[in-house]
Parts: C-alpha cells; structure tokens; sequence
C-alpha cells in the first residue's frame, strides 16, 4: 500500500482513536463528496483495525474498543461498498479458511462473535455457523466450506463434552487430519484442551486470530 | 435438648454442629481464622445428577429438588449452602410470568440442559433519559412489559406522575382495559407461583437446618454495572455506551447503586443471614481497560459494598474469570468485612494482594472437576491449604464457580474430604 495523504491519515486515526463521530464525518465526506475511492477508504479501514488490534494485543485496548471497531467498519463499509463499480480491483486474496460455531447446548456467542470479526478483518474468510450446533451442521458444513481451521465455541462446562464429541465425530468421518481444531470460551484451559482432543486453545481473540496465522502459513 | 425449627426437629448435636458451622462463616469474614476451612455447598444443576433426577425435574418438582439437594447437603457436610431451590427450581415461576431473559428446559434447551441466559438489548441507548427522569415508570411502561409477559398490559398504564386532584381519578381509566385487566389476573398467579417456591424454599432452610447445616448466604445482589450491561443493555450495547453515552451512563450507574443497596438490605434482612452473594460478570481484566474499570464498573459498587457494610451485611462478591488486574483496587475496602470469592484469579495471588483485608473463597477450576481425577482433585486442594490455610489465610474452599453440573461424585467428595483431611 502506497504511502496515504493527511486527510486519509487523518481517518485512520480517528478510527484507531474510538472517535467515531469524527471518523465517520470524514469518512462520508471522503465517499460521497470528494469522490474518493470506495476500494482505498475500505483499505484505510483495515489499517485502522491493525493499529486497533496491536493496542488490543499490547493491552491498552480491550473488548468495548474491539466491539466499537467492529461498527465504526461496519457503518462506513455499508456507505463504500455500494460505491465500489463492478469487476474494479477484486476481492483481496485471503489467507485462509476458517468456520467457527458455538457447540450444542450452547448458547452464547458474544465472545465468537468478536473472535469471527477479528479474523475477518486480519484476511480469513470466515464462516459463522451460529450457536448451538449440532455436530451433524458442523460436518456438513466442514464438507462445503473446506475450512483450514475449524473453531469451537462455549462458554458452560456442558461445551467439554459437546467439544469432545464434536471433534469425536470429526475423527470418526475421518476428516480430522484435513484442518486444524481451535476451542476457546469462558473455562477453556490447557486440560479441555487435551480433554477434548482440539489442536489449540485460545483465550482472546487476538491468540484465535496468531493461532489461525500460525497454521495457514501467514505472515503475522 | 432438642429445638423445633419450624415444623422440625432439630437434636443437639445438630444444633451445635449448625452452630459451629455458622461461627465459621462470620469468624471467616472477621478474618479471624476458624477452627477448621469452611466448604461451601454451591452448584445449578449438580444436584440433579448426584441425585439421578432431570434438569427439568430440578426445575419444577419442588419435592425431588428439596430432596436430591438435602441429600447432597447431610452426605458432603458443607459449612455453608447456597439458597439452591431460589437459584434452579424457578421453572413453574419462568412460565407463569412468561420470563423472555432465559431459556431454559422446555423451554428453547432439552430436559438435561441448563438454562441459559438471552443477550439482548432490552433498554435502548435513547432510553436512558426515560430511565434516569423515572426509573418505576420506565419499569411499568416499558422494561416490565418486556422481560415478563404477564405485564405486556403495562404499557397502557397511565402515567402516574402529575396526577393531582381529580385527575387522580380520570386518568385511572387505562386500569379498566381487558388488557390492563388480563396483565392483573396473569400477575396475580404468578405471584402465587412465587409464593409456593418461597414456601418450598422455607421449608426446605428449615430442613437444613434442624440437620445442622446454614445457608452460606441468605440473599444475592447484582453490581451496578452489571445490571444495565447483563439486564437492560446488553453486552455489546453497554461496550458501546462507555463511548457514546459514557456520562448517561455514570448517571444511571449511580442510581442503580442507591437503588440496589436499599433492596438488598431490605431482603438480607428478610432473609435474616448477613452474607450477601453477589456474582460479578463484567469485572474481569479482559473485559475492560484498567481505566474504565476504576471509572466506570468500580466506584458504583464500591458504593454499594460500603452501604451494605455499614448496615452490617457481609457482601460476598464472585469475581467471575480472571480478575487479577484488578486486585489492588478491589482491595479498597475496610478490612474484615467482605469475603471475595474469585473464579479464574489464582487464588494463591489472590491470598498474597488482599489476605489482609478480605476472605476468599474458592476456586477448584471447572476442567479439573469435571475431567479430573480423585486424587487431582485432593492436590489441588492441598495446594490450597498449603499456601493459603496454612500461613494463616481465612478462605472457604468451593469450586470456581460452585459444582459444575457435570463433575463426578467422587470428584465432590474428593474435594470435601481433603479439606478434611488437610484443614481440620
């Protein structure tokens, strides 16, 4: 990416300092007046969520910072995306496949949703199969999307059994061995970990998004 | 001598055994050691495994769950149980109020599931004016009506305020209202339903204690912050708040304070048992920077804590997950007057930062009980007594948040017996 001009670095940092209202001034300005291009103010963004997820990592950001960010793109993406003309530029390549679900039984979903969002914006393509899913989708689904990762989620104690029994089926369809196995949530450790036979656990979703990273090859 | 409590009789060595366990839980507090570590009896749904009976039954047969947990209450012998039948038996009062917060078996989860709590926005950021200006009036127009079916009429209430004169009586005509009527018949069983588990839930405290053992705590109180962010906002809608309503929102915090520490004095006192459980979701250090902490989640329930403690209470906070961050302003309290239980926070460290100023409680991790062994379980307590009990710390030992639903029996039995065995 080219060097950026004071006014887009001017939007990087207000989206990377929480100042929404002035971010998404500039921002609509940018798009709807000046004509800039959708492509590069989407870019710009993304630069924006690196600076915020390094903060995240280096502890200076935390989860409402993450869950602002994740809107903030959510609303200029919503004005730049309808501007970008068709066959122009082209999809990023991404770096990797990843699905992720909440296990049966379990309903929560605050948390995958933040770890879905980060691996999104860091260039996974990522699939959210929702909450409480049987293991029956989450093979189905592991057939369709071809995912290099797969991500488990739960936030009850009941998620260890479902998390062994899923991984459990996933051996037994003898599709283990075609994709790494990710598990995080409210009383994950190392002892679930092994417990439930998955390659990793994390404990925010910065590690989900090193650990994904770590196995598809991608530079960090 | 024997004692009746209540219909039932209570020999005397129960009596000296309730006794002797009840000087324990308010030595504890005092931070004067007692003659051996107290255990809590804590737990949702482990009651109904141990005793071989569905979630669902615990969750409405009143008569199997004063059973499976008494059962479990006379063989482990805790110091201290927790109210269980007001925190798992609440299916019949769920469904007669039409509670939209949970879901629970029957109810959107099978009959072996927990119930579950639904994240929602149940207070729109444009409410809080609406809330801070009348917060009864905002509760019968708009928050009541949308957590409890039974009042969907409520919404048709007149506004009560500025009423005067004969317009006290004009202005009652919304009370003539099929709907407003439906809403008052429907309120009125459900307070029935109510009544018949607090019923269930006396007789069963009785039961308790005529067999020698007190509650560990008579009532549960929620921090400020957590109230709005779990209950009114939701969780990313509070996240969001500390940005875009962040001085609203300190108002609405402050209130709340006032407001929570009158109930929760009001119902300890009805309970007539000073520790007060309060479960803490949104203080953990992952969930906010250090700087929104002390501004916007602790003064609040600092407030609170010295409002109970100055009515006598002994507030019993459950710092969920990992609160280590937090330790050294947490401590900011008179000391001997609180126990702080902690979930993920290693206890040990705990010990060391607070050992001085509050007991702990806690905190055997949820994977070692339910995937661990015997004998696992008995180190970890040794552990604990090692580092903690024996230099002198007051702590009560439970699980990290009570029993998992799913941990073995001999894991529970395992963790009584080494506290036995290593802590008198």
């Amino acid at each position: 990416m080219s060097g950026m001009n004071e006014q887009e670095a001017q939007l990087v940092e207000w989206l990377a300092d929480m100042r929404e209202e002035e971010a998404h001034e500039l921002a609509n300005r940018m798009l709807l007046e000046e004509g800039a291009d959708p492509l590069r103010v989407l870019e710009l963004c993304r630069m924006a969520m690196d600076v915020v997820g390094k903060r995240f990592e280096e502890g200076e950001y935390f989860l409402p910072e993450l869950v602002l960010a994740g809107e903030m793109l959510e609303t200029i993406g919503a004005v730049a995306k309808p501007l970008i003309v068709q066959g122009e530029g082209g999809a990023a390549a991404k770096l990797g496949r990843v699905l992720i679900g909440t296990v049966h039984g379990d309903l929560h979903d605050i948390g995958k949703n933040i770890v879905s969002f980060m691996l999104d914006i860091n260039g996974f393509e990522v699939k959210d199969i929702g909450i409480d899913v049987p293991v029956k989708t989450f093979i189905d689904e592991i057939n369709e999307f071809k995912p290099d990762v797969v991500g488990l989620s739960g936030f009850l104690t009941l998620a260890f059994d479902s998390m062994k029994e899923t991984i459990a089926a996933f051996e037994k369809e003898g599709m283990r061995d075609r994709f790494k196995i990710m598990i995080g949530g409210g009383q994950i450790d190392e002892t679930v970990r092994a417990y439930t036979g998955a390659d990793a656990f994390g404990v925010n979703a910065v590690e989900a998004v090193n650990l994904c990273r770590g196995w598809t090859g991608a530079a960090a | 001598m024997s004692e009746m409590i209540g219909p039932y009789e209570q020999t005397a060595e129960a009596k000296a055994a309730y006794d002797a366990r009840w000087q324990r839980l308010l030595s504890l507090a005092r931070l004067e050691q007692p003659d051996r570590m107290p255990v809590g009896l804590h737990s949702f749904f482990w009651p109904a495994n141990y005793g071989g009976i569905t979630y669902k039954e615990l969750m409405y047969d009143y008569d199997k769950a004063k059973q499976v947990t008494l059962d479990a209450a006379i063989e482990l012998e805790p110091d201290g149980v927790y109210p269980l039948l007001l925190g798992s038996t609440i299916g019949r009062m769920l469904e007669k109020f039409d509670f939209k917060q949970l879901q629970w078996p029957g109810h959107g989860v099978g009959d072996m599931q927990p119930f579950q709590y639904l994240d929602r926005e149940y207070m729109k950021a444009e409410e809080y004016d609406d809330f801070l200006f009348d917060p009864t009036g905002f509760y019968l127009h708009k928050y009541l009506p949308r957590v409890l079916g039974v009042f969907e009429g409520f919404d048709k209430l007149p506004r009560f305020a500025g009423m005067h004169y004969l317009r006290t009586m004009y202005g009652m005509r919304p009370f003539a209202l099929p709907e407003v009527r439906a809403s008052f018949d429907r309120i009125v069983a459900a307070a029935e339903e109510t009544n018949t588990l607090f019923a269930h839930h006396l007789d069963w405290v009785q039961r308790l204690r005529a067999a020698g053992f007190p509650l560990a705590n008579g009532t549960v109180a929620t921090s400020p912050y957590d109230i709005i962010a779990d209950y009114f906002r939701g969780a990313t809608g509070m996240m969001k708040d500390l940005y875009r309503h962040k001085d609203k929102l300190k108002l609405v915090l402050g209130k709340m304070s006032t407001i929570v520490t009158r109930i929760t004095i009001e119902n300890a006192r009805l309970a007539g048992h000073p520790i007060v459980f309060i479960p803490i979701h949104w203080a953990p250090d992952a969930f906010m920077s250090p700087k929104q902490f002390e501004e916007f989640w602790w003064p609040p329930f600092r407030k609170m804590l010295m409002g109970m403690i100055e009515a006598d209470l002994i507030p019993m906070p459950m710092w969920e997950s990992d609160c280590t961050k937090r330790l050294e302003v947490i401590k900011d309290i008179p000391a001997g007057k609180c126990i702080y239980w902690f979930e993920r926070t290693d206890l040990v460290k705990a010990y060391e930062v607070l050992g001085d100023r509050v007991a702990l409680r806690g905190n055997l991790s949820p994977s070692l009980l339910t995937t661990g062994t015997p004998e696992e379980v008995d180190a970890a307590v040794k552990h604990l007594v090692d580092n903690i009990w024996n230099k002198g710390g007051c702590m009560m030992l439970d699980g990290a948040f009570g029993i998992p639903d799913e941990t073995p029996v001999d894991n529970v039995r395992a963790m009584f017996n080494a506290a036995r065995k290593y802590a008198g």
